[in-house]
């Protein structure tokens, strides 16, 4: 690890006042950060502390939604009762990541935030990453590619600079955006609201970049519209084992039924991209059918169709198709006491 | 007679022309040399930078098991490494050092959290609790419930992710009588009393990992707690 000062904040003003100097990063949980400084792949010279400044609550919005601070665990977010009632998608989620230890360090900011597990980019023996190295390639298209990119990921083959394959790690994301989720942040010209759909990238032709977060903004909350799916919702994880791994694939799946008939739908993928997946496409084929099998497997179709595999990871298509299907179905009847 | 078997990597070894006395000598001194400015190079960035950047450094009050120790820590120490080497409370472990095995465990504010991933400096303020602080006093009729269970069940073989299973294991009985619940709580449809069964014990304990494979008695001994403490049904 580099040598780093370390303040600490008291209030959200003060950590974004010391958060405008350069090569500083906001100290939260730090499972994450910590982790990428022990391996040289993160080097800031600043580390500020912002586990003292609030923004730890969940709360009731006017509109019928909940706002979540940036700094609330995610143990604690995943167990608040608001969430467990309306909106157990994001506790079966958060409850389905890393482990007991791990959530409760990790924070709402925090996840947003989560660096890809790409073992090309985690580790700094590997020279071509365009995500930590920009423009030296991307040694996952011809290498072990098990946990890459299925969509949306760029491919003008391993030694171009505009080149990635990465998937996004986190679970908590994937059902924000089934949720429509909002972030909000707050820089030194004021503060902004990003869609959900907005706040994490595609690599395009930067694949360094992650979110559209600018360097001296800070994460203030995550804000959720009026519950739709409380009693009709599932968090689908695949995985190498039982718990505390990383998705191969994951699927989000909330319904919002009349009778058997779908109103409306959320649906996003995990594991499959650099930003949560979420499939308009197939939301939109869902509403005004019937909540049965042959419906789900238009939406899984629609959900896929442009994925692209490579040579470890090809089976991700079948298997998130088949996860879309399981999920919806599982949301269909009720959303718990069923084991995937 | 056996024929004798010759592995691909001695064949290797054999096909490399055998080195001069010379040849040896000059990279016995290189390697030397090397070593000299490697050893020398390791202390600078560390100890000797951070001195004389007082910045680098920090004095961090830590309350560790109910007693304060005042400390002047470069920043970079983990809670880890200062339990350690600069506390001597060794019980906590150090297994993968990046929050993937659960060795490091440690309770902050009684909350489990891996030690290995959390600053010291950030730690300051905090009740911590390590597997030295669990006990009520010396000798065996002292021990915590956990520890008493993990000794009668067996929970262990080398005894080095023990540590870490046992401060773990304290928090999972917490969590469990405040009702909070796992990804196994859904999918079992209990989520309003969650029921400590083999299977959420599994589920929350899976942020330790034993390479010795105790896990069947490592349950056994969660069990047996959850058990006199009313959480499993």
């Amino acid at each position: 690890m580099n040598p780093f000062t370390y303040e600490r904040a008291t209030a959200p003003d003060a950590a974004i006042h010391s958060g405008t100097a350069p090569s500083t990063a906001f100290l939260a949980g730090g499972t994450n950060l910590i982790d990428l400084m022990k391996y040289g792949v993160e080097h800031f010279t600043t580390l500020v502390d912002i586990n003292h400044i609030g923004l730890a609550d969940v709360t009731s919005t006017p509109d019928g939604g909940v706002s979540i601070g940036a700094l609330v665990r995610n143990s604690d977010l995943a167990d608040h009762k608001l969430i467990v009632s309306q909106y157990p998608l994001l506790s079966q989620a958060l409850l389905s990541g890393a482990s007991p230890q791990l959530r409760n360090m990790a924070t709402t900011g925090g996840n947003l935030l989560q660096r890809t597990r790409c073992y090309y980019f985690t580790d700094i023996a590997f020279p071509a990453c365009n995500k930590r190295v920009p423009g030296s390639g991307c040694a996952a298209i011809k290498g072990y590619n098990r946990i890459h990119a299925i969509l949306g990921q760029t491919d003008h083959g391993s030694t171009s600079a505009e080149s990635c394959i990465a998937t996004n790690p986190s679970d908590m994301c994937v059902a924000m955006s089934a949720l429509g989720a909002t972030v909000q942040v707050q820089g030194p010209k004021g503060k902004r609201s990003i869609p959900f759909g907005d706040f994490h990238r595609l690599p395009g032709k930067d694949p360094a970049l992650d979110t559209t977060l600018r360097p001296d903004e800070l994460i203030l909350a995550v804000t959720l519209p009026p519950a739709k799916f409380s009693g009709n919702s599932y968090y689908l994880k695949s995985r190498d084992r039982n718990s505390y791994a990383f998705a191969l694939i994951s699927v989000a799946a909330g319904l919002e039924l009349s009778g058997t008939t779908i109103k409306s739908a959320g649906l996003a993928l995990g594991g499959v991209a650099l930003k949560p997946w979420r499939s308009p496409e197939a939301e939109h084929a869902l509403i005004g059918q019937p909540a049965i099998a042959d419906t789900f497997r238009k939406a899984a179709t629609l959900a896929l169709a442009g994925a692209h595999g490579y040579e470890h990871n090809t089976f991700k298509i079948e298997m998130a198709k088949q996860g879309i299907v399981r999920a919806l179905t599982v949301a269909a009847a009720g959303g718990t006491g069923v084991s995937a | 007679m056996s024929t004798p078997i010759c592995t691909e990597i001695e064949q290797q070894f054999q096909n490399e022309p055998t080195p001069t006395p010379d040849a040896i000598q000059v990279s016995r001194r290189t390697f030397l040399a090397a070593a000299t400015a490697v050893s020398a190079a390791a202390t600078l960035p560390g100890i000797a930078h951070a001195q004389s950047h007082p910045e680098l450094t920090r004095p961090i009050t830590l309350k560790v098991n109910g007693t304060s120790k005042s400390l002047t820590l470069d920043t970079r120490t983990t809670l880890l490494d200062a339990l350690r080497e600069d506390l001597q409370l060794t019980g906590t472990k150090k297994g993968c050092d990046h929050g993937q095995c659960g060795a490091c465990t440690v309770l902050l504010d009684g909350r489990r959290v891996n030690s290995c991933l959390t600053l010291a400096a950030a730690a300051e303020g905090a009740e911590i609790t390590t597997i030295e602080g669990l006990a009520h006093g010396d000798g065996i009729d002292n021990l915590h419930p956990m520890q008493a269970a993990f000794l009668e069940h067996d929970g262990f073989q080398c005894g080095y992710c023990t540590p870490g299973q046992i401060c773990s294991a304290v928090a999972l009985i917490d969590e469990a009588k405040k009702g909070e619940l796992s990804i196994v709580s859904f999918h079992s449809g209990n989520t309003t009393k969650p029921n400590m069964t083999d299977d959420e014990i599994r589920e929350r304990m899976s942020g330790n990992i034993c390479r010795c494979g105790a896990y069947p008695n490592i349950v056994a001994a969660v069990r047996a707690v959850a058990r006199q403490q009313g959480v499993t049904a």
